[in-house]
């Protein structure tokens, strides 16, 4: 499954509800404002890096770029741009979207 | 009215939201509605305040706007009778099963995650 | 691969519309079909013709005409969320005795059925929205 989070995890809950269903093996990417999620050196990071032992987390180039936070993107996320959305999506069996 | 052509999907409709402050639990219900003539596999999961659509007791008189939450018993008339609802939300309300106005399955996280995890559709509300 | 979209959420308002566009066209761009795009909710404001932002915006609204014109793209408009928010098309705004209508090119407005029908047609559905 591929779950994309399109919210701050200063503002709600979503990341963390999402990262409670994720299974082993599945891929969140954060977009939009959820990209907020994959920065370093914040009260979130922590709970980002554990799940990175079990699910790949992916944040998206151009909603980073446009936050001006993408040089602080968290070790071991992988960004990719609407292409490689694209593939992820292809890639895993199905998306759900927590908003 | 399906033009389904037998193909048999699994659907799950994801409702993390509270009734009446915004649209989108009455407009997913309507969705809901809709597919059970397309004889597809669906079900229905309340997390965080999507919960709060199922509680009983709510009377919208004040607000004039239309109380659906009768609507949920009526589901299981459309033969949709999955309906998941998250234990931890409910839990974290202060809510048990008897708070709510329809017949559900509570589930637990890791279940909720392997009923995700085998969906072919997951539409989120 | 045939894709599903569904858009939740209003030009301008929210980011989900603008996601789902430049997600559609990277679809597209890799040989893959858009099965359907469908609007929901306040989605279905992407779909008024009489939108006018400023010059130096995207015109969002057009952008997605301009899309579907060029793939040849299914843009289907919730017709129960259409009506409540005022987008008609020419037929709907007649039955329902209103004087204009407001459906940008490219875009059909049509019932919910079609949103579960692109679910089960599409190997792949993505929602956005909020």
């Amino acid at each position: 499954m591929l779950h994309t989070v399109n919210k701050s995890p200063f503002e709600r809950n979503t990341l963390k509800t999402c990262l409670a269903h994720a299974k082993p093996g599945s891929a969140v990417l954060l977009i939009e404002d959820g990209v907020y999620a994959a920065l370093s050196g914040t009260a979130h990071s922590d709970m980002v890096t554990q799940a990175m032992a079990q699910v790949s987390v992916y944040a998206l180039g151009p909603d980073l770029d446009a936050r001006g936070v993408a040089n602080r993107v968290l070790n071991g996320i992988k960004v990719v741009d609407y292409a490689g959305f694209v593939d992820l999506a292809i890639e895993h069996p199905a998306t759900q979207s927590w908003l | 009215m399906s033009d389904a052509g037998g193909v048999v999907k699994k659907f799950m409709f994801v409702n993390r939201k509270a009734p009446y402050g915004t649209v989108y639990a009455l407009e997913s219900l309507e969705v809901v509605l809709i597919s059970a003539a397309f004889d597809q596999d669906v079900s229905l999961a309340f997390l965080d305040d999507g919960v709060y659509e199922l509680t009983k007791g709510q009377s919208t008189k004040g607000l004039e706007m239309k109380n659906f939450s009768p609507t949920y018993r009526a589901l299981e008339g459309y033969d949709i009778e999955k309906l998941y609802v998250a234990r931890e939300s409910l839990e974290e309300r202060g809510l048990s099963e008897d708070d709510l106005l329809v017949d559900v399955q509570v589930v637990s996280c890791a279940e909720m995650a392997d009923l995700m995890a085998e969906q072919d559709v997951v539409l989120s509300f | 691969m045939k894709f599903g979209i569904m858009v939740n959420e209003g030009p301008y308002q929210h980011q989900a519309s603008d996601t789902a566009y430049q997600f559609a066209k990277a679809v597209l761009a890799k040989g893959h079909e858009v099965y359907r795009v469908f609007f929901y909710h306040d989605g279905v404001n992407n779909g008024t013709r009489l939108t006018v932002p400023p010059q130096d915006d995207r015109n969002i609204v057009t952008r997605w005409s301009e899309l579907a014109a060029k793939h040849n793209l299914d843009l289907v408009v919730c017709v129960a969320a259409a009506q409540r928010r005022g987008l008609l098309d020419e037929s709907e705004a007649k039955r329902h005795g209103r004087d204009a209508n407001n459906i940008a090119a490219g875009f059909r407005i049509s019932g919910l059925g079609q949103l579960v029908e692109a679910g089960i047609q599409a190997d792949r559905m993505v929602v956005f929205g909020d």
